[in-house]
């Protein structure tokens, strides 16, 4: 059976999915259920957390669904680890979706920043997952402080444009022993079998699902999306050829 | 997390099946890819892929040219040390064997040293075996500052230490390490080694691990060819290789490709490998680590290096003497084991010069572990 493990917990969606710029919660919560998602990203700023009554939580069955709060906002470590352990304290699992982002433009991961907040919150026990750009050496350092996934840009977040990065994505798959989920820009279901074909671990959509004309269908368009392209990795892809050229025999000489 | 928890995950029996049950297809699918997976490594090493051997070097020639262009790498090995406690069977120093046993001294190391530098080396590969209190970290400290002078890059091919030793040696200015695990099967390995700290199978499994943890620039391995059987032989080492490159990212993994030669005590191989299959592996270490240092040493004959030069190889050992001290007395003969390359290293730069390589004397600079420059 083909699961998806991050930090010893095994998973059968390898689609995550946000809660963010939906119409209603009700419309949220329909849609999270249409896309199979077992992991949902929440974000801290969106919520309170400590309130039983929040509505938006309340619309997610934390039976169901592994709730993934992020820490989107935080210009920087200090405030991104701040709001990791109030959310800690307010009873959610001690995972995080590690988003330190200082430009309030493009939402860029800061890269030094995200590094001292994942030490930090990994001593302190948390299972951290960080938005990253796709630096393959900063995915490196990150799975030494001891991240349990990279989660690597395709494209500016909420820009829909699919894998503008796609060489390096390659890179931090080629090399990496964490999980690599293809995070930010994926615009449509092509673009996310685009990356679970090229060998990446899962995806995280939120923008392109919730402002879809019918955001329930886009949903399980993106979960087919996602299957199809794990199964074409898994069944070996018809390559493109790289053969090499005809050029003198280099193995001619050899005895058995 | 070491290597010993990523081998569990790959069952012998398993690798066994999957190398046998290989098909020509699967072969010419793996071959297609820009880069082979872990997972493919099994199809390139079977027997169903020797048909393909020639779209194997073209391959493995045309990557190694551009990671490494055309170059080839020297460096000597020099022995310091014949004394040993362990008892590998197919060992010249087997502690068994009634052989003249020798340690340098310093002067004697600082000798032979220059000895070799005078070839035109640059690199040098420190030997010993296994003998706590004859040759222990001490000793190799003392024999690393005698003669880091004279050389741009030393490595070590020594007894597995400790992460606090590696580091030691780091701080004395070593920057490579070699420790083959000669073979990866369990029970073969306790057969080979049935007595002495080498007959601790994860200790050395591990000594790659604690290398890089404490910092080593480069970090080589091997399995000693014709011990255990060859496909899956090569694939653990395969395994192994990938494992460091992406855990010890920093370091530079190599792998060395071994094959058993003649030696004091008479062992005989295990199992046949033949010139085909030696280059089946160089041909998917280069497919599977594009970067790796892949080197080919004086046991193999100057015809079949010489032929195995552009499949990937980037590093050769020349005018070697695996005696301690045999370059200054070369008519005794406490060897570990008997040469086949004897050409002078002059004689293989000017073949390697022939072939369209480079002959590469110095790729490092002692500079860059020397806090003390500048």
């Amino acid at each position: 059976m083909d699961q998806l493990i991050i930090a010893n917990r095994p998973f059968r969606s390898r689609l995550m999915v946000g809660t963010g710029k939906f119409a209603s919660n009700l419309e949220m919560a329909e849609t999270i259920a249409a896309s199979g998602a077992e992991i949902v990203t929440v974000a801290l700023r969106r919520v309170n957390i400590d309130d039983s009554h929040d509505d938006l939580l309340n619309h997610i069955d934390r039976d169901k669904y592994l709730l993934l709060p992020n820490t989107s906002g935080a210009r920087d470590a200090d405030e991104a680890i701040r709001l990791a352990r109030l959310a800690r304290a307010a009873g959610c699992e001690p995972w995080v979706k590690l988003e330190v982002t200082p430009d309030p433009y493009y939402l860029l991961p800061d890269p030094i920043e995200t590094l001292k907040a994942t030490e930090v919150l990994v001593k302190d026990g948390f299972t951290v997952l960080p938005y990253i750009n796709a630096d393959p050496v900063l995915a490196k350092h990150l799975q030494e402080a001891g991240a349990a996934t990279v989660m690597p840009l395709g494209a500016p977040i909420g820009t829909n444009k699919g894998i503008k990065t796609r060489d390096n994505i390659a890179i931090i798959i080629e090399q990496a022993s964490v999980p690599v989920v293809v995070d930010a820009g994926l615009g449509a279901p092509s673009h996310a079998a685009e990356a679970m074909e090229m060998g990446a671990d899962a995806v995280m959509v939120n923008t392109a699902i919730s402002v879809a004309g019918d955001t329930r269908m886009m949903a399980a368009a993106f979960a087919q999306a996602v299957m199809a392209g794990r199964q074409a990795y898994l069944a070996g892809l018809g390559q493109e050829q790289h053969q090499a050229s005809a050029s003198s025999p280099l193995t001619g000489f050899l005895r058995d | 997390m070491s290597f010993c928890d990523i081998i569990k995950r790959y069952p012998r029996q398993q690798v066994m099946e999957q190398i046998a049950a290989a098909s020509g297809a699967e072969v010419e699918r793996a071959l297609a890819r820009e880069r082979i997976t872990i997972n493919d490594l099994p199809l390139l090493l079977s027997p169903a892929a020797l048909p393909y051997l020639e779209q194997m070097a073209q391959k493995a020639n045309r990557i190694t040219k551009m990671r490494f262009g055309n170059i080839v790498q020297l460096y000597t090995p020099m022995y310091l040390s014949n004394e040993c406690s362990n008892g590998c069977k197919y060992c010249g120093f087997n502690a068994s064997n009634r052989i003249p046993r020798t340690t340098l001294t310093l002067e004697e190391i600082k000798h032979e040293a220059q000895l070799i530098h005078d070839y035109g080396f640059r690199s040098i590969l420190l030997l010993t075996g296994e003998h706590p209190k004859l040759a222990d970290n001490k000793y190799l400290v003392a024999a690393v500052e005698a003669i880091k002078p004279l050389f741009a890059s030393i490595s070590i091919e020594v007894y597995p230490m400790e992460t606090a030793g590696y580091a030691q040696m780091v701080a004395a200015g070593v920057d490579g390490l070699t420790v083959y695990q000669e073979t990866y099967d369990r029970q073969l390995y306790a057969e080979l080694h049935p007595y002495g700290k080498k007959s601790d199978y994860d200790w050395r499994l591990q000594a790659p691990d604690r290398a890089g943890a404490a910092g080593l620039r480069r970090i080589g391995i091997g399995a000693l060819l014709g011990l255990g059987e060859f496909a899956s032989e090569a694939f653990y080492t395969g395994l192994h290789a990938w494992y460091l490159a992406r855990t010890y990212w920093r370091s530079q993994v190599s792998v060395s490709f071994p094959r058993i030669r003649p030696a004091n005590g008479g062992f005989e191989p295990l199992h046949h490998i033949s010139d085909k299959q030696l280059a089946q592996m160089v041909c998917a270490m280069r497919l599977l680590i594009p970067d790796a240092g892949l080197f080919l040493s004086t046991r193999e004959s100057a015809e079949l290096r010489d032929g195995l030069m552009p499949l990937g190889i980037t590093h050769m050992s020349a005018g070697s003497c695996t005696a301690p001290g045999g370059h200054s007395h070369k008519e005794e003969s406490t060897e570990q084991f008997t040469i086949d390359d004897d050409r002078t290293p002059e004689q293989i730069s000017a073949v390697i010069r022939a072939k369209g390589f480079e002959a590469v004397w110095k790729d490092w600079d002692s500079a860059f572990l020397n806090a003390d420059v500048g």
